[in-house]
């Protein structure tokens, strides 16, 4: 039907080579920690070159992560956070965002300009640590959830969502004698559940990687986060105690499969919402 | 007569915006406590901060500090990396993800670009503190990337020992985490252009290079622009996280830049108010970089982007 030039062939068979290339550089990481997972240290490390199966096999890595406490206090904390903190976020994100919206509230532009003034300037690092340790925050898991509990942009993207629901529906709202709580709560969250479903997303990946705040914030071994246990066996150029490099090279990739496949398996679930977000995230407000 | 007016409107604004203000009231103190405190509190910068005076109990310094910081000897070095660092990011970073676009674009078969798409999202879904315990590793002298240059018989090469070697590293294991992230928005763009235009340009005979020369990119043009204005303005501000995650002594010469520098004097060293003088610094920068660009954006496209 529509004839194609010997360049444009060419064109192709290059393209899919390409891609298909790009897709294994992505994919193949993955696949190596999944098989290293299951290897005997030793043959590992002697080995070299691409691993398509298990060197020697050995569940040594599982067994001693199994054992290790401080992977399952980081994954309840881990948990706790991504659950309480996702909550909380969306809750006051979602309830700022709405009198920002209505047109009626007086000193929107001026809280408006507010908000978004501390996407341009912070005070920075220190004394926002300070701040936190005056709150009395130092050392408690709270300092990894209410430090940033709102997230300007996806503020500004509920703000956008909300001031899409048409005025109509409000107004009639209001004639049969609902306040401002009454609708927020009754009729423009529930039109916009797709938005505030992206922004769980939003706020709960970031709640799951975070580890920066939980490394200057906190102390006590027992409230660390996944990720921060994840940086002490992966990391090594603190301080990290390599009692023993073998076990320590079994240790690693177990750690990764076991922290890193939760994710992957609602990862084809949730796609779907993720690449929405994009777009959503994409019409600024 | 007029004051009691404006007394009186405000307190009836109030009144009839009681649930409103209520809804308000988090978020407001968040950002208050957690925003507005710390931007007051930043003037430790000016001040010889001691825990036990407090803020505002501590002696002004003047700018004993900012002195401090652009006479020293990592002054240059620091502003150098940042700009570097993230410069280079843009350079190569930014294009990666339009042109993975422009050629799944090319594939006919849907079942083959979906595919490549699911699997190049993937890197982007692997926490940071992970892809960066990965990147050590493949780059390590026994790890995989030096398996595979020996075995083209190649010398190993210590990548994150070596201060020439964070920079490439960096910037392309960053292209591996967000390439096929980034193109879902080019897709998207892609996808609004017109059928009509293509069906026009294959009456006059045009080749697919052509087509994707004169109608998918200048279709996609005003996506890349905002992008690319909203990268440049946060040049200052690159993240520390993964500089933290991968640098180390041996390479602080190209990988230390001034988020990473303010967090090993201040959070480290506990040295408050010169760590603050060089991050009030970088915000002011910062702020400035963001206003030049948001002015270049209303020139460009005639609408702010804040």
């Amino acid at each position: 039907m529509i004839k194609r030039t010997k360049g444009e062939k060419a064109f192709n068979v290059f393209n899919l080579i390409f891609l298909s290339l790009l897709s294994l550089c992505a994919l193949y990481p993955m696949y190596y920690v999944l098989m290293a997972s299951f290897s005997e240290s030793g043959k590992l490390m002697s080995q070299s070159g691409l691993l398509l199966y298990p060197a020697g096999f050995s569940l040594q890595g599982y067994k001693v992560i199994s054992d290790n406490a401080n992977i399952w206090t980081g994954y309840g904390n881990t948990l706790f956070i991504v659950v309480i903190g996702t909550l909380i976020s969306l809750a006051v994100t979602s309830m700022a965002a709405y009198p920002l919206s209505r047109k009626s509230f007086t000193l929107r532009n001026f809280f408006m300009l507010m908000i978004t003034f501390t996407m341009m300037f912070s005070g920075g690092l220190i004394p926002r640590f300070l701040v936190v340790k005056d709150a009395g925050l130092y050392d408690s898991i709270w300092s990894l959830i209410l430090p940033v509990a709102v997230n300007t942009t996806n503020l500004i993207i509920m703000r956008t969502a909300f001031a899409a629901v048409p005025d109509s529906l409000e107004e009639s709202a209001k004639i049969d004698g609902a306040n401002d709580l009454v609708t927020y709560a009754r009729i423009v969250l529930p039109l916009t559940k797709a938005t505030l479903a992206v922004l769980a997303l939003y706020y709960g990946v970031s709640y799951w990687n975070s580890w920066f705040t939980a490394s200057i914030y906190l102390r006590s071994r027992d409230k660390f986060p996944l990720q921060l246990i994840l940086r002490e066996i992966l990391i090594a150029n603190d301080n990290v105690n390599t009692d023993n490099e073998l076990m320590a090279e079994s240790i690693k990739y177990a750690a990764i499969i076991v922290s890193t496949v939760p994710i992957l398996c609602a990862y084809p679930f949730l796609q779907r919402y993720f690449v929405k977000g994009v777009m959503i995230g994409a019409v600024k407000g | 007569m007029r004051k009691k007016n404006i007394g009186r409107r405000i307190l009836r604004d109030f009144v009839f915006n009681k649930y409103n203000y209520l809804l308000l009231a988090p978020a407001l103190i968040y950002y208050i406590v957690f925003h507005y405190v710390p931007m007051y509190g930043a003037q430790i910068a000016f001040r010889d901060y001691y825990v036990t005076k407090g803020i505002l109990g501590s002696d002004w310094a003047g700018l004993k500090y900012f002195e401090q910081f652009f006479t020293s000897y990592y002054f240059e070095r620091l502003i150098t990396n940042t700009v570097l660092l993230s410069g280079l990011n843009i350079l190569w970073g930014f294009p990666a993800p339009i042109l993975l676009a422009l050629l799944l674009n090319e594939v006919r078969s849907q079942l083959f670009k979906k595919s490549v798409q699911t699997i190049t999202y993937l890197p982007h879904f692997i926490s940071l503190v992970v892809a960066c315990g990965i990147i050590i590793d493949f780059t390590k002298q026994n790890g995989l990337i030096n398996d595979i240059i020996a075995f083209f018989g190649g010398e190993r090469i210590l990548f994150l020992q070596s201060p020439e070697w964070f920079r490439p590293v960096y910037i392309i294991s960053g292209i591996w985490q967000e390439i096929g992230w980034g193109s879902i928005i080019y897709l998207s763009a892609i996808a609004g252009i017109s059928q009509e235009l293509y069906e026009a340009a294959k009456i006059d005979g045009a080749s697919r290079w052509k087509e994707t020369l004169h109608i998918t990119i200048p279709g996609i043009m005003e996506t890349i622009i905002i992008l690319l204005i909203l990268r440049v303005g946060k040049l200052m501000s690159l993240g520390y996280e993964k500089v933290l995650l991968l640098y180390n002594e041996t390479t602080y010469k190209t990988a230390d830049i001034i988020s990473t520098y303010v967090y090993r004097r201040g959070i480290q060293n506990a040295e408050y108010s010169f760590a603050s003088a060089v991050d009030l610094f970088n915000s002011v920068i910062n702020m400035a970089l963001l206003l030049i660009v948001n002015a270049i954006s209303k020139r460009v496209q005639g609408s702010s982007l804040f």
